[in-house]
């Protein structure tokens, strides 16, 4: 049957990952990685990163998602005008904030240097990195929005009319009543922009800082591509790749676990 | 609402349209970019307004391409066809194999479906080399083959169609036999009319997704004919260290971006019940 083949021919591909990088003594790649201080640092790295991206864009769109559900006219509107984000390619997203932050002529950078801050993402690591999270949240906020948005407005609304007659305020039953609801959609997001900033933002990082300046943004997968095509040590990227594929598979069925059993309250 | 206030209403709409100017802020001043000549751009402020050159840009990128490159015609074109065949490809395939799981009752079904569920886990970033080594050996570098393939080759879909499938009810399929179709004819004209939504819905998705696409490009093509304007855009940023033409590149931003916003804009409701119902 063609579908099976389709799915045996997958599996194929997949196979050969772990029979290339098995095939030469691959034991010694992934012990030589676990010694290298530069893989450890650049894991930390990764952490971080998807860390401070994940809390960035899931704030701001839950605070905006909060607001589109509280206001009756203009929700549709909105959302229009808030979703297309998601459209723009990484590599676009980062080349705009590269010309917004670009150190000599960019217009928030000039900004920032005239109140007496010297922006050089160029030159400085934690700049450059604050830059790459700004650019990867900032394409993810929509996504959150949108799901942030779908999951409020499946709260019945009788529970937060009972509330409103009990006197409670909107932050009050925003806190006490709507957060708590939404909880496996926090958790279903959080797990979803960990994923998308592990793998998803190499376009970003690429045309944003390369990975520089002195390997400041490099995260796992800028790394695993420029080990593999740019250093040629195609085993340890192989390797890389291999730890990768775990974390993936472990990363879902984490969330297939969790939301299966639904958050309890 | 609930209550009738005002001021919190007031300060509701306040804060979504600061959200919305955050959101906002780097497509106007992208579109601000693109209508300047690059003289203006380095000048330390940088306008905030429309300025006059924009069809100037647009003619010069489109049709003749920016520093010897290839013109952004052909590389808007190549987008294209990569797009609509990673869509096309992905949903022909998912509906296939997602028919198969669903309704035949063969050896190993679900060692089938475990295998293409845990190849959608892994994004073409994570199995990049040995894909990359696969097709070189296949001499597909350069072709769009070689472009799709590989990204159509994860059954991305498959799991959405098992579920739209799950909730057909059995009764129309006896209803189809009864009336004597045959497996093809009951997937042609019974299965896919029924699961026309979220067909439509993974469109939009993958369309986006095969549109965006960077890394795999970058690797697969070394040809200036085969490659796709978001790639384009990397290469004029590197093509000048010092000052990169912003003018030129802003327009070719604008242009990489405006074929999937239309489809998501136009194609809202659809794409909103796809993402949020496959979770995907």
């Amino acid at each position: 049957m063609w579908p099976a083949s389709q799915a045996v021919y997958q599996s194929l591909l997949v196979e050969d990952a772990f029979g290339m990088s098995s095939q030469f003594v691959w034991l010694d790649n992934f012990i030589e990685l676990f010694e290298d201080d530069h893989y450890i640092k650049t894991f930390g790295r990764t952490l971080f990163f998807s860390a401070m991206v994940a809390m960035l864009s899931l704030s701001v769109s839950l605070v905006l998602a909060a607001m589109a559900d509280r206001v009756i006219r203009g929700t549709g509107i909105y959302r229009t005008l808030l979703i297309w984000p998601y459209a723009v390619a990484p590599v676009v997203a980062g080349a705009l904030w590269v010309f917004l932050f670009y150190p000599t002529t960019g217009i928030i950078s000039t900004f920032l240097t005239s109140m007496g801050y010297e922006w050089n993402h160029q030159l400085k690591g934690n700049q450059a990195m604050a830059l790459v999270v700004i650019a990867a949240a900032w394409k993810q906020i929509s996504y959150n929005f949108l799901f942030f948005l779908a999951g409020m407005q499946a709260i019945p609304k009788s529970l937060i009319e009972a509330a409103a007659i009990d006197a409670a305020s909107p932050a009050k039953r925003f806190w006490t009543i709507i957060f708590p609801l939404i909880t496996p959609t926090t958790f279903f997001l959080l797990v979803v922009n960990i994923v998308y900033a592990f793998f998803e933002t190499f376009g970003i990082i690429h045309v944003v800082t390369k990975g520089g300046p002195a390997n400041a943004t490099e995260i796992l997968v800028f790394k695993v591509y420029n080990d593999g095509f740019v250093g040629l040590d195609l085993g340890g990227s192989a390797a890389q790749s291999v730890i990768l594929m775990v974390l993936v598979i472990g990363m879902t069925i984490f969330q297939f676990k969790y939301i299966e059993r639904k958050v309890e309250y | 609402m609930i209550e009738n206030r005002p001021v919190s209403t007031a300060i509701s709409h306040f804060v979504l349209l600061a959200g919305v100017a955050i959101v906002l802020f780097p497509i106007w001043i992208t579109i601000v970019a693109a209508s300047h000549d690059v003289a203006r751009l380095l000048e330390v402020p940088l306008p905030l307004g429309l300025g006059d050159q924009f069809f100037e840009n647009l003619k010069q990128v489109v049709g003749k391409g920016v520093e010897g490159s290839t013109p952004i015609g052909i590389m808007l074109f190549n987008s294209l066809v990569m797009a609509l065949m990673i869509a096309f490809g992905k949903i022909s395939i998912s509906l296939l194999s997602a028919y198969a799981i669903v309704y035949f009752d063969f050896r190993f079904r679900m060692l089938f479906f475990w295998m293409i569920f845990i190849t959608l886990m892994l994004p073409v970033e994570v199995r990049i080399l040995p894909t990359y080594e696969v097709v070189a050996k296949l001499g597909m570098l350069d072709t769009y083959w070689g472009l799709t393939i590989p990204l159509i080759a994860s059954a991305t879909a498959t799991f959405m169609f098992r579920q739209t499938f799950l909730s057909v009810p059995d009764e129309l399929l006896e209803a189809a036999r009864i009336d004597g179709a045959g497996p093809m004819q009951f997937f042609w004209d019974i299965l896919l009319p029924v699961s026309r939504t979220s067909i439509a819905a993974m469109f939009v998705i993958l369309f986006i997704y095969g549109w965006n696409q960077y890394l795999w490009p970058l690797l697969v093509t070394t040809d200036k004919n085969m490659m796709t304007i978001v790639m384009s855009i990397k290469n004029m940023m590197e093509a000048l260290e010092e000052t990169p033409k912003w003018h030129h590149i802003m327009m070719t931003a604008l242009l990489a971006m405006i074929p999937p916003v239309l489809v998501v804009i136009g194609m809202q409701k659809l794409f909103v019940k796809g993402l949020t119902e496959t979770e995907k």
